[in-house]
């Protein structure tokens, strides 16, 4: 048990965010990636997908503005985001993600609509609870951050 | 050691002397590999970079898929292996995976988050060696290099049996086991390997525990002998101890009878399947590349694949192979030798195969392609012809064998020259720039030529070849592949064949690349269809096209006319895929035409140009005029898609010499092939 208050703060948010199903395994892929050669590692990696994927919603988002859906851009374009929710494990917004394309797939302009706009949600949690933690992370100090005992 | 680089880990192109060299490298393997990671998004490429920097590989990360064949290109022996994303916005993965499959033979690795049965079996019939499953976890990773083991390992193989690398290749072995087994997963390994065997069903080697067995070099006169032993026997009945027996051929073993037989037997049935079913070539091309390439697909692809996968398929088998089914076509090109009869079936419907879907066909018409080489139906009369056409294609394959050896080289060329025309683009870009000199004969046996040219394509070819993506390359479009590849090569390269005219080669860019196998098969004539080429000028001929063209040139040339033609075809050839930018410009693309023009590398007239599909054609169109007709105008332009083989072959020609392309497939008279 960590000593360190701020430790074990953290250790605390992780496992929640875990037990929420906020994150899955595959973030703690990234976790074990971290070392000391790159000490904020997974911090880089999701202030990267935050960036880029944001990108991506923006397309979506046009493209649900359109009076006629094109649902093979929007699964295509939901394809992708996935494809980058999953690999930093965000769960929640993964799941949004199958259901949308599963909308696409058979051609529900409501069910799109409305699963983009959970979509939306749950990656404006996840963002918010990441940034926490990985400023706390931070404040906590180097290193053992956000890793895991090699 | 070196765990550095790349060295230790021989590069494809001089594996056994790396595995050799490297016994104490070979312990610390997979340490070191280079690994080139494709993928637009970045996240994943971030990530996927540090994992592998974590398994100790040597990591090169790209974003596009331009960039990452361009680096290949410049580098070929600089990477181990490559990881590709699916869904890319330059380029589709699997376009990619033909392009190196075609051109460096490298393995490589799909991976997407979609795991839709359908888009795995795709990565399957590309020829990738493994499929990921997004996320990818690092566990995935680590294993990744037995992909570059297993395929050293058919490459070793291969050299063996050109008696090349003897110690390399047994050493390698042995080290090889005995090294993997502690680093990786031995029942994986020898699961692998005994897989590896399996695969290599088309190879010579019968026996897979003797790896070392001497290769038997296939030349076109040997070709033609065992082609005449079987028209005698009668191909039904023709078992590998009679052929044996009637071919006479001191040193031959019933083995390497029955080895050549087998492709044999496959190149016939690729070109039988293609001309049965033009509509359904067209059709099967059309499909979505998922669909397997419809009827020539399975064919091409089975042969192909078992021919790539076994990566070993001489060259020269299929080379012969191809020219026996081309009749003549020069023999390197493997120029989609519709038999006369479907050529007409052939180069239209290759070259709608082609460019019908665009690149999606491509890819998959590249596989297809890889029928051009061989003669949709071969029947004995052709296959007299298509001695004449093996054999120089024979020779082709043979000298460029010779050259490069290494890599399999013939099989590689052939390979190479089948899969660049299914890469089609990936030809007009870079490859082409080899090949060129495979249609250069103009006039000159092209299979000088194309040898040449197949050497120099070799590399990029080679390395294609074995890629398993091609696999159907492999085995029809060994033939073909040359023409396609070299198309694909020589777009770039400029063939000289520009000038051969009238080869009738227009037979579009018979698109070798995939269309053209398929198409080739069918339309064996070349149709001088003129119109074709003109549409084709005007689209640019992109490598698709060039290839098609080739291989319509194929389908048409097949024997004669196109050996002579070839020259011109060569064009036509090197349209195939090749460049339909370049091909254009340069020498009439005749690489890509030379490919199939390798056909007409005999006969003046004879473009056999099939392969030379577009750049023939073009050349053709022009020359063909010329050319005399001989070349069957190989340009089916017809259906081509053609309009991409068109406008290549148009470009490269503005005179699109027309019909005068007299396909005379019938009887192969591959007269005057000048071998």
């Amino acid at each position: 048990m960590e000593r360190n208050p701020m430790r074990r703060q953290l250790q605390t948010m992780r496992k929640s965010l875990f037990d929420q199903g906020y994150l899955d395994d595959q973030f703690v892929q990234l976790e074990e990636l971290q070392d000391d050669a790159n000490p904020n590692f997974v911090e880089e990696v999701v202030t990267l997908y935050y960036r880029d994927s944001g990108r991506i919603i923006l397309n979506i988002e046009q493209a649900l503005e359109r009076k006629t859906f094109d649902f093979n851009k929007l699964d295509a374009y939901m394809h992708q985001f996935k494809g980058s929710s999953s690999s930093i494990g965000a769960k929640k917004v993964k799941a949004e993600s199958t259901l949308f394309r599963e909308y696409c797939r058979s051609r529900n302009g409501e069910g799109c609509m409305r699963t983009f706009q959970q979509l939306k949600k749950e990656y404006a949690t996840l963002r918010r609870k990441l940034e926490a933690y990985f400023q706390l992370a931070r404040q906590a100090g180097p290193v053992e951050t956000a890793c895991r005992p090699k | 050691m070196n765990s550095s680089s790349g060295k230790t880990y021989m590069s494809t192109s001089n594996s056994s002397a790396g595995w050799k060299a490297g016994d104490a490298a070979a312990d610390q393997f997979p340490v070191g590999l280079r690994v080139l990671v494709v993928d637009d998004d970045p996240t994943c490429l971030m990530i996927l970079e540090k994992m592998l920097r974590t398994c100790l590989y040597e990591v090169t990360k790209c974003n596009r898929a331009e960039t990452a064949l361009s680096m290949l290109r410049e580098n070929k022996s600089g990477f181990d292996v490559v990881i590709s994303d699916v869904h890319m916005p330059d380029m589709d993965g699997f376009k990619l995976l033909e392009h190196i499959g075609l051109e460096m033979d490298l393995p490589v690795i799909m991976m997407s988050a979609d795991d839709g049965k359908h888009v795995v079996m795709k990565g399957v019939t590309h020829g990738a060696c493994d499929y990921l499953i997004k996320p990818v976890r690092i566990e995935a990773l680590k294993n990744i290099w037995q992909h570059v083991v297993r395929k050293r390992k058919n490459e070793w193989k291969d050299f063996e049996q050109s008696g090349s690398v003897e110690e390399g290749d047994r050493q390698l072995k042995q080290s090889e086991e005995a090294d993997y087994s502690s680093s990786a997963n031995e029942g994986n390994w020898k699961s692998s390997k005994r897989r590896k065997d399996d695969e290599d069903e088309t190879d010579d080697r019968d026996d897979t525990s003797s790896l070392k067995k001497p290769r038997v070099v296939w030349s076109v006169e040997l070709h033609q002998q065992f082609v005449a032993a079987v028209n005698q026997l009668g191909i039904d009945k023709a078992v590998p101890k009679k052929i044996l027996e009637l071919m006479n051929v001191p040193g031959l073993t019933r083995e390497n009878v029955a080895s050549h037989l087998q492709k044999y037997r496959l190149y016939l049935r690729r070109l039988s399947g293609v001309s049965q079913h033009p509509s359904n070539l067209n059709n099967s091309f059309m499909s979505p590349q998922e669909a397997t390439f419809g009827p020539l697909s399975s064919l091409n692809g089975l042969d192909l694949q078992t021919l790539a996968a076994t990566g070993q398929l001489p060259a020269q088998s299929l080379v012969t192979l191809q020219a026996a089914g081309l009749g003549r076509p020069t023999g390197k090109s493997g120029i989609p030798m519709p038999l006369v009869d479907q050529r007409n079936i052939f180069s239209f419907e290759n070259p709608k195969l082609r460019f019908g879907d665009g690149q999606q066909h491509v890819n998959n018409n590249k596989q297809m392609n890889l029928l051009h080489g061989i003669p949709t139906t071969m029947e004995p009369k052709q296959l007299a012809g298509l001695h004449h056409g093996a054999q120089s294609m024979g020779n082709m394959n043979m000298q460029v064998a010779s050259h490069g050896s290494q890599s399999s080289q013939n099989n590689p060329l052939l390979m190479q020259m089948a899969q660049p025309q299914v890469r089609g683009q990936m030809l007009n870009d870079t490859s082409l720039g080899h090949p060129p000199r495979l249609l250069s004969p103009m006039g000159q046996p092209i299979l000088s030529n194309g040898i040449a040219a197949n050497v120099s394509t070799r590399n990029g070819i080679q390395e294609n070849i074995r890629a398993p993506s091609y696999n159907p390359v492999s085995q029809t479009s060994s033939m073909l592949n040359f023409p396609m590849n070299h198309a694909a090569e020589l777009p770039g390269n400029s063939f000289p064949l520009g000038s051969t005219p009238g080869i009738s080669s227009l037979t579009p860019k018979v698109a070798f690349q995939e269309d053209v196998n398929s198409d080739i098969k069918g339309s064996v004539g070349f149709l001088p269809s003129y119109d074709i080429f003109n549409d084709l000028n005007q689209h640019k001929p992109q490598n698709w096209e060039l290839q098609n063209v080739g291989m319509t040139l194929d389908a048409s040339q097949h024997s004669n006319s196109l050996q002579g033609n070839l020259n011109h075809a060569q064009s036509v050839l090197v349209q195939q895929g090749f460049p339909s930018g370049q091909v254009n410009g340069q020498n009439r693309s005749a690489t890509v035409v030379s490919k199939a023009m390798f056909s007409s590398g005999d006969s003046t007239g004879h473009v056999n140009v099939q392969n030379g599909n577009q750049h023939l054609n073009s050349l053709l169109v022009d020359s063909t005029v010329r050319i005399k007709s001989e070349t069957p105008t190989i340009l089916y332009p017809d259906d081509f898609g053609q309009e991409d083989l068109m406008s290549a072959l148009l470009k490269q020609q503005d005179a699109i010499a027309p019909a005068e392309h007299e396909f005379d497939f019938d009887g192969y008279s591959l007269d005057n092939i000048p071998v």
